[in-house]
């Protein structure tokens, strides 16, 4: 029995990447502008899509694509704000795929909205390794998960075309340097948009309501 | 725990090459993973064990290649190998580091016994 070398120099992540593709081209063709969103568990996803819904009332038609491990919580608190919205259980998966986010298009009514929100799961490891199709990635870091995690989490930051750093209402209580943060953000990402917000407050929502429409009227 | 998913990809992509050279059984799996890809060698391993099970692949090695991390400033156009997550240009100070190598992640051959 002899061994023989084979080259096969194929990229791993290839299948997920062609289903990508396609996802984006049936954005495209129903003229949807889709944002990703990637945030530790309580950094304030599901708040900060409900806030943006409730301030582009009338002027965007905002949907929802809710990826966790288990239950329906976030697609019933999108609905209930008036928007439409699927769930992706990914029953345990730690993150979404192309894929999911395809079988879920089937129930997802894109005639009818102009910009799509993918929450994806909470987690900063995992997501940002897959491409989901969407046209613009956004993270969330929020004041309470503390200054440091562009140390401990460096790919996400490197990866994202804009991050919001949710709950400012609570930089009075909190040893939380937002320069030294934005400073060392953009050290990792030099073309980053940074957007500071309070979703309780709604302090900085403005400038990222406005970036939003921008990017859906682009589309 | 996305090397799961990762882990299928790879078993997929071999038993797909190994099938098209007509080969019964993989001995080697030669992985080329740069280090942005945040992917856990023994990771890869622990679900391939019991992933491969039945296909061409079981029994085969795991060789990983590491590749580092290599930044180019944006401003100055110095070259650097990362220490930290810090990528400030350590030569002019410019925050406009791009990663130029460390984002490689491919089966790039398979070992195969032929009958």
């Amino acid at each position: 029995m002899s061994t023989r070398r084979v080259p096969v120099i194929e990229r791993i992540m290839g299948a997920n990447d062609t289903q990508a593709a396609d996802n984006r081209r049936i954005f495209d063709e129903h003229g949807v502008h889709v944002v990703n969103i990637m945030a530790a568990p309580g950094a304030g996803k599901t708040s900060l899509i409900l806030e943006t819904v409730r301030r582009l009332q009338g002027e965007l038609r905002i949907g929802a694509i809710e990826g966790d491990v288990a239950s329906t919580v976030d697609t019933d608190k999108v609905r209930a704000g008036g928007a439409p919205a699927v769930q992706i259980n990914t029953g345990g998966g730690c993150h979404l795929d192309a894929k999911q986010v395809a079988q879920s298009l089937n129930e997802f009514p894109l005639d009818e909205v102009d910009l799509v929100f993918i929450e994806n799961v909470g987690n900063l490891i995992c997501p940002v390794g897959f491409a989901l199709g969407e046209h613009t990635r956004v993270a969330i870091s929020s004041v309470p998960e503390g200054d440091d995690k562009p140390y401990k989490y460096p790919k996400i930051y490197a990866n994202v075309d804009a991050l919001v750093i949710n709950k400012i209402d609570l930089l009075p209580y909190l040893p939380f340097d937002l320069e030294a943060f934005q400073k060392l953000v953009r050290s990792l990402n030099p073309d980053i948009e940074l957007f500071p917000v309070s979703c309780v407050t709604g302090e900085g929502m403005d400038a990222w309501t406005s970036w939003l429409q921008n990017l859906a009227r682009a589309e | 725990m996305h090397e799961l998913a990762v882990t299928e990809s790879i078993i997929e992509i071999v038993s797909r090459h190994a099938a098209e050279a007509g080969a019964r059984k993989v001995s080697a799996i030669n992985l080329v993973i740069g280090d942005l890809s945040s992917i856990v060698d023994d990771s890869v391993q622990f679900y391939f064990d019991y992933l491969s099970e039945g296909t061409p692949s079981q029994g085969a090695r795991l060789v990983f290649s590491r590749v580092r991390v290599l930044l180019e400033c944006g401003a100055c156009g110095h070259q650097w190998e990362p220490r930290s997550a810090d990528w400030r240009c350590p030569a002019c100070g410019a925050s406009r580091a791009k990663a130029i190598r460390g984002r490689e992640f491919y089966v790039d051959s398979i070992e195969v016994e032929d009958r």
